[in-house]
């Protein structure tokens, strides 16, 4: 097996576990599409990165925090909920993105790219996990109790409005570097799809958010090497392995 | 100025929400080992109060507490059952303890059987869900518990389980209740002070002196049927 290769098993298996974990909180508080707007939401960033030769998580970062902070004063200014202005501000972004990214590189942006990942960006990568991993395991109690009652959660001593700001960083984090391996277009589907997968065959919370995480990590390796043998962007086959092991917890539970 | 025995003291409260006042002018005290039931028609500002007096909506006035550890059960229609992740009793009582005797006890005392804690929220029925939730209000040992309609949705005979649930808790654990109910014969039953509400306080006192059918009918509009029970 090539370094290449391995480096990018290494960074995508991290980035599928993070995606999966937090995930699986994303479609209990039912905001499984709001990693798709965010995906979009960083396309301008990745088309400068790409332009400017940089690195295309900090060019997604930069717009996700641009983006949300517009999304925020908007919500200040206007009585719109958060999600129409999230779909405003998602689809200028990628008209804007479209704009001017160059014309050989839209395949990278918009379906991702595994290959040339240097070491450092490995490190950096797993590093930030791992402080995203130790953040949502420390809000992850508060926001289920939310999702049962915010005013339960309160009253129980969550700092609601904190931990809010956290899991948004979270999500914002984890959009930018998963950006990298499935591109601005599918997003949504690397936070989605492994919590579907565990909810259909889990018993308890415990089950769930173990199996939605090793799903995610599952399906990005899986589709790493899918990518290494056939030679196609490794951004759809892992989405598409997702999928495949989505079905297969359909099957599971059926038989149940 | 706060009295030992005074858990709450509540002075000039006023409640504001979009420009509408809720709530003006309220004043109560509540003490110790008391069950306050708080009575009143749609929109009166009932569930409002109970979120203000716990800092969960602004309020001008004064609201001091004089309690270690205050349990609050919010209203069914606030409380999602569904659509949530398959989180079971027993990792739901985890959140406010490790220690799982303790949740064994509480789930032997609120009269459910111990499978349950492998049961999801879902698969609950509403009387169960309801009794399961204040085994958790009640789980870390509160002074104070607060209760909005926690028997909506339940049919009489498990609606007076519920109550007599409470009422076992209240008798054994020194607990004072502050409740909120439509139901007056759970006023008469239990109550020992009664806050009839409005916008504004209509009247507070023992339930045998202050809710006189005049009274009901000037809270409500409307002439209500009541039956007072001579037993207390």
């Amino acid at each position: 097996m090539s370094t290449e290769i391995l480096l990018a098993l290494i960074l995508s298996g991290t980035v599928g576990a993070i995606a999966g974990y937090l995930g699986s909180l994303m479609l209990s508080k039912r905001m499984a599409l709001m990693g798709g707007a965010l995906g979009h939401l960083t396309l301008p960033g990745v088309a400068l990165a790409l332009l400017y030769d940089f690195d295309v998580s900090l060019g997604a970062t930069l717009f996700l925090a641009f983006g949300v902070l517009l999304i925020w004063l908007l919500e200040l200014k206007t009585r719109l909920h958060l999600e129409a202005l999230t779909a405003v501000v998602f689809s200028s972004s990628l008209a804007t993105a479209f704009l001017f990214l160059p014309k050989e590189e839209i395949d990278i942006a918009l379906l991702g790219d595994v290959s040339q990942i240097m070491p450092m960006t490995v490190l950096v990568t797993v590093i930030i996990s791992i402080l995203l991993f130790f953040t949502v395991k420390k809000i992850y109690s508060s926001m289920v109790l939310a999702s049962i009652s915010s005013d339960l959660a309160q009253t129980s001593g969550s700092n609601l409005k904190l931990n809010n700001a956290l899991y948004l960083i979270c999500i914002a984090v984890t959009v930018a570097l998963g950006v990298r391996i499935v591109g601005g277009l599918m997003t949504a589907a690397l936070l989605a799809i492994p919590a579907c997968t565990a909810r259909n065959i889990s018993n308890n919370l415990a089950q769930y958010t173990i199996i939605s995480t090793i799903s995610g990590s599952l399906a990005c390796i899986l589709g790493v090497i899918a990518y290494a043998i056939l030679d196609i962007p490794a951004g759809p086959l892992i989405i598409i392995t997702s999928a495949l092991l989505f079905l297969i917890s359909v099957f599971i539970q059926q038989k149940k | 100025m706060l009295n030992e025995s005074t858990v709450l003291t509540v002075d000039k409260l006023q409640i504001a929400y979009e420009g509408g006042q809720i709530i003006s002018d309220l004043s109560f005290t509540v003490k110790k080992g008391e069950i306050l039931i708080i009575l009143g028609p749609n929109g009166a500002g009932k569930t409002t109060l109970l979120r203000a007096l716990q800092g969960l909506l602004p309020y001008q006035g004064s609201v001091s507490w004089n309690a270690q550890k205050i349990s609050y059960l919010p209203p069914q229609e606030f409380l999602q059952r569904h659509n949530l992740p398959p989180l079971t009793v027993k990792e739901f009582y985890s959140f406010k303890t490790s220690d799982f005797n303790s949740i064994k006890s509480m789930i032997t005392g609120i009269g459910l059987d111990e499978n349950i804690l492998s049961h999801q929220f879902g698969e609950l029925s509403t009387g169960q869900f309801q009794r399961m939730l204040i085994g958790w209000a009640l789980l870390d040992n509160p002074d104070v518990l607060i209760l909005d309609e926690p028997t909506s949705g339940i049919d009489i005979g498990g609606e007076e389980t519920i109550y007599s649930l409470l009422h076992k808790f209240w008798e054994n654990q020194n607990l004072t209740i502050i409740l909120v109910t439509h139901d007056l014969n759970i006023v008469w039953e239990y109550a020992t002070q009664v806050i009839c509400l409005n916008k504004q306080q209509m009247c507070m006192g023992k339930p045998d002196e202050v809710l006189t059918p005049e009274q009901l009918k000037k809270l409500y509009g409307t002439g209500i049927k009541f039956y007072k029970h001579q037993h207390r």
